[in-house]
């Protein structure tokens, strides 16, 4: 009996490396940790009631960036651990069948679980208040997408050290990662991870489009809506077109794995080729999903920055949406060397070239919205300033990457490594950076140290080349991606060595983010105006952090940049246009709990399909049809504010003043 | 949610969701489009090009069947987002299934 026991618990759980020991016995002392100061400062009702069944789109938020902070954490380590391995030739820090296992998911979790949720997490807090909303449209579902979001990056993150990682490439190709090649558990949580954590998104993507069609406070027309909300409008079209084929192509390598159906497979009719032809239908649009909020952020941070009404309006939407759409007819060019032949390949390479048309349209209208501004170096203007140069090399290198037959000595070399981190990192990562430091104050009521941030962007900065610049020069020399060790006469170990070091000053700069958030919660003053940026769009008209109802009244829109419009009125003597509104009860949603239970459910059904054990599997999935007929069948899911009590609030919060 | 009226009562306020005249001309319709493929396929009566021809026809029959009389595309006000964004996924559908065709049919390596 103990024999078996022990057999049982050598496969489980992974075994062998000093690296994984570590990690089993850091997340015991974090989950110990936890649970003791929940369980000593009696937190845990203030937990379930404030957090875990919250229903509001800023708390939500909050958790999203929370999760994503995290993941970025892991991916980082991830991402040192490689840079270490082949920091010199002949190094043997981590074994070829682990250095897979981590550049497998150090992609994933940088995709999925760290832009996606970051980028989520802006989205909810800042489209509601941009857009003069009281909540998102569907605040269930909000919190419903959150959750499957977490509990799948939680199912996909456990592969670590349970039963195995993923090990074929974050995209997973067929046929390696078929049974037939990839026989363990890992490719199991990757589907599964990925299958939960995509319906989250699909469903927030309905949400947001919903919300800024519908919800927009009245007198605000599209063509007048924040740079920002547009771009997530775009983004979220996209996604809802996009994820549904992820889903559908993961299903299908589910049936080849569980079913032993042949989709992929290298026998019985299937077709290997036709993973990667679908799974880049989406995993093209996707970098378009996380790119064009990113767009969305620095276009927001130039104009107030920079005292400007944003240059080109117009143009910026227009190419944002082209870009949207566009995104799905260039997907091939991750795969010209598959060999479709000189049409084909000319085909995606010009619509490929074609994308670099409205991208180049915005980097006009960021640097004329700058032209003659009056410039603020603040944190969020300075990674908007160091994104432009950044990105554009980046995408000058895509666009030779886009050349078919150049792309034969290119392709899955190091030359790719360099330009896609370069637009991930300068385009996306920036990005979300500087949307986290101009959006802080709102989200919390104070300003992060601009000190510390300054050290933070220019170890970034600076690590960023250090790192990516050689890596264009090895791929050129030779270097192929995915490559865990190279020996001394290759000559890359030098260029190797300087990225390595890059790469850890880029680590620096979290380290210093990470301090310099400590620090701004314990010294940073209190921000009692709502409006520390001297911001132009409606976020800023509101205390920070937000009431719960955001607006007591709604906002009443006549011009695009509405509220600095409005400023510029009271700074020139002008009676303000805004006529005072009564207040009147507001509507709001309920607390619940069943999108927590129900992520619970969808994580026990995930967990009991990776092992095949249905023992986990079925109550799983009839906890969540538990959960769909609970809901169907709630009726109280709604109460309304009265007005003492918004009077009571709107009087604690800008009496301040 | 917070700002129309009530989400599960809301409903009603938008009016026009069909009437039970339009419902059954649709169910009706969906059904005989079921039956016309099945009894042709399954007693032989077709095969080959033409039983694909026939059953790619009454799908697309069907999934208009379904759109104008279950999704209420003809009742919406404008603008129309139902029906732009059904137009923007046909696009992309078509694009998915003819560009997967073309590619997949010069592929030198699945062959």
């Amino acid at each position: 009996m103990l024999e078996k026991i022990k057999e049982f618990a050598g496969d489980f759980f992974v075994t062998g490396d000093p690296l994984i020991y570590g990690a089993d016995v850091s997340i015991a002392l974090a989950l110990i940790s936890i649970i003791t100061v929940l369980t000593y400062f009696k937190k845990w009702g203030w937990l379930w009631r404030e957090w875990l069944t919250t229903v509001d789109h800023k708390r939500i938020g909050i958790m999203y960036i929370i999760a994503s902070i995290l993941m970025l954490f892991r991916g980082g380590v991830d991402a040192l651990l490689m840079r270490t391995q082949i920091a010199l030739p002949d190094v043997h820090f981590l074994e070829p069948e682990h250095y897979n296992q981590i550049f497998t998911t150090h992609g994933v979790i940088m995709i999925l679980f760290m832009a996606m949720p970051l980028m989520f997490g802006l989205f909810n807090i800042v489209v509601p208040l941009q857009i003069g909303a009281r909540d998102v449209a569907y605040p269930f579902l909000n919190s419903l997408s959150f959750w499957m979001f977490f509990f799948g990056a939680m199912l996909f993150n456990m592969s670590f050290v349970i039963g195995g990682s993923p090990d074929a490439g974050w995209l997973s190709y067929a046929p390696l990662s078929e049974l037939s090649h990839s026989p363990g558990v890992g490719q199991d949580f990757y589907i599964w991870g990925i299958q939960i954590s995509g319906i989250g998104s699909l469903a927030t993507g309905i949400n947001f489009i919903v919300t800024i069609l519908k919800m927009r406070a009245p007198g605000m027309k599209l063509m007048q809506m924040p740079m920002f909300s547009w771009s997530v409008l775009s983004s979220c079209v996209t996604i809802i077109f996009a994820f549904p084929i992820l889903t559908v192509t993961l299903a299908l390598l589910f049936l080849d794995r569980y079913l032993g159906a042949h989709f992929f497979t290298l026998d019985g009719g299937g077709n290997p080729m036709m993973y990667v032809n679908l799974i880049w239908m989406w995993g093209h649009p996707e970098v378009y999903i996380v790119v064009l909020p990113a767009f969305g952020i620095y276009s927001e941070i130039v104009a107030t920055f920079s005292k400007k009404k944003l240059f080109g309006y117009k143009s910026m939407v227009f190419a944002m949406m082209i870009i949207s759409v566009l995104s799905f007819f260039t997907w091939l060019h991750h795969f010209f060397t598959m060999g479709s032949g000189a049409d084909v390949n000319a085909f995606f390479a010009i619509t490929t070239m074609l994308i670099a048309i409205p991208t180049g349209v915005k980097v006009f209208n960021w640097l004329f919205t700058m032209f003659r501004g009056r410039i603020t170096f603040s944190t969020p203007m300075m990674w908007t300033i160091a994104f432009i140069p950044c990105f554009v090399i980046g995408g000058m290198t895509g666009v030779l990457l886009s050349v078919a037959p150049a792309d034969f000595q290119f392709h899955n070399s190091y030359f790719l490594i360099a330009h896609f981190h370069q637009v991930l990192i300068g385009g996306v990562a920036f990005g979300y950076f500087a949307g986290l430091y101009y959006w802080w104050p709102k989200m919390f009521g104070f300003k992060l140290n601009e000190k510390l941030g300054k050290w933070a962007f220019w170890l970034w900065n600076i690590g960023f080349y250090v790192c990516f610049m050689p890596q264009y020069f090895l791929g050129l020399d030779g270097m192929t991606r995915r490559v865990s060790e190279y020996s001394w006469d290759m000559g890359w170990g030098p260029l190797n060595l300087v990225s390595t070091i890059g790469g850890f000053l880029m680590g620096i700069g979290f380290l210093f983010q990470v301090w310099q958030i400590a620090h701004s919660i314990k010294f940073m003053e209190r921000d009692t105006t709502g409006d520390p940026w001297n911001g132009r769009t409606l976020e800023w008209s509101i205390p920070s952090p937000a009431p719960l109802y955001n607006f007591a009244t709604l906002p009443q829109v006549q011009n695009q940049d509405d509220w600095w419009e409005d400023k510029q009125r009271k700074a020139n003597g002008l009676p303000s246009t805004k006529k005072p509104q009564p207040l009147e009860p507001i509507h709001m949603p309920k607390n619940s709990a069943i999108p927590f239970i129900m992520s619970v459910c969808w994580f026990v059904a995930g967990f009991g399909f990776v092992f095949d054990w249905l023992i986990f599997a079925i109550p799983g999935m009839i906890g969540v049809f538990i959960c769909l007929l609970a809901r169907s069948f709630s009726y109280d899911t709604d109460y309304y504010i009265p007005v003492d009590e918004i009077k009571r609030t709107e009087a604690a919060l800008r009496g301040a003043n | 949610m917070a700002q129309h009226q009530g989400g599960a009562h809301g409903h009603d306020a938008h009016g026009g969701h069909g009437s039970l005249k339009s419902y059954v001309i649709g169910f009706v319709l969906s059904i005989i489009l079921t039956i016309i493929p099945l009894v042709l396929v399954l007693n032989d009566y077709v095969e080959g090009t033409a039983a694909n021809v026939v059953l790619l026809v009454t799908a697309v029959l069907q999934f208009l069947v379904q759109l104008l009389f279950f999704m209420h595309l003809r009742e919406e006000n404008k603008p129309r987002y139902n029906l732009m964004s059904l137009l923007l996924g046909l696009l992309i559908v078509l694009t998915i299934v003819l560009g997967s065709i073309w590619i997949m049919t010069y592929n030198t390596v699945a062959h």
